[in-house]
């Protein structure tokens, strides 16, 4: 019985592929835990915080406008950790990018260069897309954890803007944007806000929301997302199989550093400047938000939808916090114990769904 | 058992150097479309770098590869998977976090649309998956399953419905049935003889002379990186190979050693017997060893026969002096 030839497919195997119900399908993705979570949390500071306003397109708006910049770190953060690699230096990169736009922008008089703000943008754009490329060949050729690699870099990148933003301009804060020409344009595709039911809603929310759909799109219908998974879930068998590895990798730093500008170039036309140390801590935020979104720290799943939920759970904390009047000292108590009981759930719901 | 013609992958004279170290050794091996061509060798025989070279990762130092009557050189794995030399790791075929269809096509998705839009065509992608794996015999239940679900046994076979849908002409599986256990080991054999059929070649690589003898067509038996001999299945008993692939002198050694442990009996005496058989027998055929087709070895000489009958006599040791 073992050689003889099998009866092709036919309908019935159809049948049995829709077995499985809607529930259990929901179950097994990965950001089910982050949606859940979320819920939990909107209906607890909508009961805490009712008096506060809580349900209000005020808070919404607020709540969203905080968790833009977030989440378009997290997206790409999230994307990075599929492939099984961490960046610690996205939040330095945010004060890097920042920086060097307003130096290349501040006129010469100030310590700058005086140039207009498009071609500013663009080389800061290039700037930052060469440290993500650095950032992944060093890891690649060094064979070192990026977990190390990329904190060192933290420190570098973040100590090289301090003190090259000091010696140019004696300061570590430099404003006046919107002096400069272009910043109309700029303006209106990365700082302008929608009235929308009388709240004000960042157009960065509409970035953070097409970065989602993007990535999402990628990672789940393109070849490329298969090779972000495949290269997060085990390197040598997908090197085996034809994947190029390296390049997944490398791309994908210098995807997280592209996020980084952009949330560079968001904060520096809403703050018609920028400072040293913007973005100081946001890579352990967008690492929480991927990880709470259902990601593996050792890589080869996760969701792009799910950090950019890891990232409305963050705001939500945030905001609610600010709006309920507790003291936000306990800001971090609360973010903590959300990361450690997203983090069990999806793994207890992971197996479950892997037994199912 | 097809095609007694040429062999699509022909080996001739191979070494391989590690610095110091002789890897491998003046060896030669063949394997015809439509035949398993078991590889057998105990730990360190140089089953590892023999695949290794097979499969494009390693190049000889010396010694020609053939594959479809051309001289090749590889200089990537890649180059020897585009000629359709396909090869299956061990415990790297396949990546347990996804799903089946994912990592049937992993490395080569099928696409559709133009871009930017291009895209993973995932509505063809499960469909094959499943109709290939069920034309292997291969019945997964959702396709959507991640392969970490599956047993160890249903992803060496899934990697090998992979191999075989992409083309593979010549499949190298290194030890597919080595972490299995019995049930399981027979689920990946009966798809080696499926690939087979399908006019496959199959280099089957293990340490397990029972799972070699039934599928396999001939023996190639590797021992401390030479080829020891290589036998057709006509020529030879599975007793006989299971002799052979622990080898004469490792026989005989254990037999002093277990002599000098619990002294003298009837069951080491049996083992220094086998041993010196096994040890004549290879004198003959390591003579016979030619590249080309083998001369189909007229088993060996009756000498082989001679040191079973004097019992005990552990020194009169018969020389391949013929």
């Amino acid at each position: 019985m073992a050689t003889t030839a099998v009866p092709p497919v036919s309908a019935p195997a159809d049948e049995r592929v829709r077995r499985k119900s809607l529930g259990a399908r929901l179950l097994s993705r990965p950001e089910i835990g982050a949606l859940i979570a979320l819920v939990l949390v909107w209906v607890f500071f909508a009961i805490v915080a009712h008096q506060h306003n809580f349900i209000s397109w005020a808070t919404t708006a607020s709540v969203l406008n905080t968790a833009a910049p977030l989440g378009i770190i997290a997206v790409a953060v999230a994307l990075l950790m599929i492939a099984g690699e961490f960046d610690l230096s996205v939040g330095s990169i945010i004060g890097f990018a920042g920086m060097s736009i307003m130096l290349l922008v501040t006129p010469s008089i100030g310590g700058g260069f005086g140039w207009p703000l498009v071609p500013a943008l663009i080389v800061s754009l290039v700037l930052s897309l060469l440290i993500g490329a650095f950032n992944g060949t060093v890891v690649l050729a060094t064979k070192l954890p990026s977990f190390i690699v990329t904190l060192g870099t933290l420190f570098v990148f973040r100590g090289l803007t301090i003190a090259i933003t000091r010696l140019k301009t004696s300061r570590t804060q430099l404003g006046g944007l919107d002096q400069i020409s272009g910043f109309s344009i700029a303006r209106k595709l990365f700082g302008s806000n929608l009235t929308l039911f009388g709240s004000q809603f960042s157009v960065a929310i509409l970035w953070w929301l097409v970065l989602t759909i993007i990535a999402t799109w990628i990672l789940l219908r393109t070849r490329a997302g298969n090779w972000i998974f495949g290269t997060g879930g085990a390197v040598d068998a997908a090197r085996n199989v034809g994947v190029p590895t390296r390049r997944v990798k490398v791309a994908l730093f210098m995807t997280t550093a592209f996020a980084a500008w952009l949330v560079a170039v968001i904060e520096a036309v809403q703050f018609t400047g920028a400072d040293v140390l913007r973005g100081e801590n946001q890579e352990f935020q967008a690492i929480i938000a991927a990880v709470v979104g259902g990601c593996l720290l050792t890589g080869g799943y996760g969701s792009a939808i799910g950090a950019s939920l890891g990232a409305l759970i963050f705001a939500l904390v945030q905001q609610g916090i600010v709006v309920t009047g507790v003291d936000a000292d306990w800001f971090q108590v609360f973010i903590g114990g959300i990361l450690l009981g997203a983090v069990m759930f999806n793994n207890f719901i992971r197996r479950r769904a892997a037994l199912r | 058992m097809s095609a007694n013609g040429t062999p699509l992958l022909d080996v001739r004279h191979i070494s391989k150097f590690f610095g110091s170290v002789i890897a491998l050794k003046d060896v030669s091996m063949f394997c015809r479309a439509g035949e398993v061509t078991c590889l057998l060798g105990d730990n360190g025989a140089g089953k590892s770098t023999l695949i290794k070279t097979l499969s494009g990762v390693h190049r000889p130092d010396e010694g020609e590869y053939v594959f479809d009557g051309r001289a090749r050189e590889f200089t990537s794995p890649r180059e020897a998977l585009d000629l359709g030399i396909a090869t299956v790791y061990q415990d790297l075929a396949m990546i347990p976090l996804l799903s089946i269809w994912r990592n049937f096509f992993l490395g080569s998705e099928p696409t559709k649309g133009f871009w930017p839009f291009r895209r993973y065509d995932v509505k063809f992608a499960k469909e094959t998956a499943r109709q290939e794996l069920s034309k292997m015999g291969i019945d997964i239940r959702d396709p959507d399953q991640p392969v970490g679900t599956l047993s160890g046994g249903e992803r060496q076979s899934v990697a090998i419905a992979r191999a075989v849908y992409f083309g593979a002409r010549v499949l190298i599986l290194d030890e597919p049935t080595a972490a299995l256990g019995v049930k399981q080991a027979g689920v990946v054999l009966r798809y080696i003889v499926q690939a087979k059929q399908r006019g496959v070649g199959v280099i089957f690589i293990t340490h397990n002379p029972h799972h070699a003898y039934p599928v396999g067509d001939h023996f190639v038996i590797l021992r401390r990186g030479q080829v020891f001999g290589d036998f057709p299945k006509s020529e030879i008993g599975l007793d006989r190979l299971v002799q052979m692939m622990a080898g004469g002198e490792e026989l005989e050694n254990l037999a002093h050693e277990l002599e000098r442990a619990v002294g003298k009996s009837e069951a080491s005496e049996e083992l220094v017997r086998a041993a010196q058989a096994l040890e004549a027998e290879a004198g003959g055929l390591t003579e016979r060893e030619s590249p080309g087709p083998r001369p189909p070895a007229t088993e060996a000489p009756p000498s082989a026969e001679v040191p079973a009958d004097p019992p005990g006599t552990g020194a009169a040791r018969p020389g391949p002096d013929d």
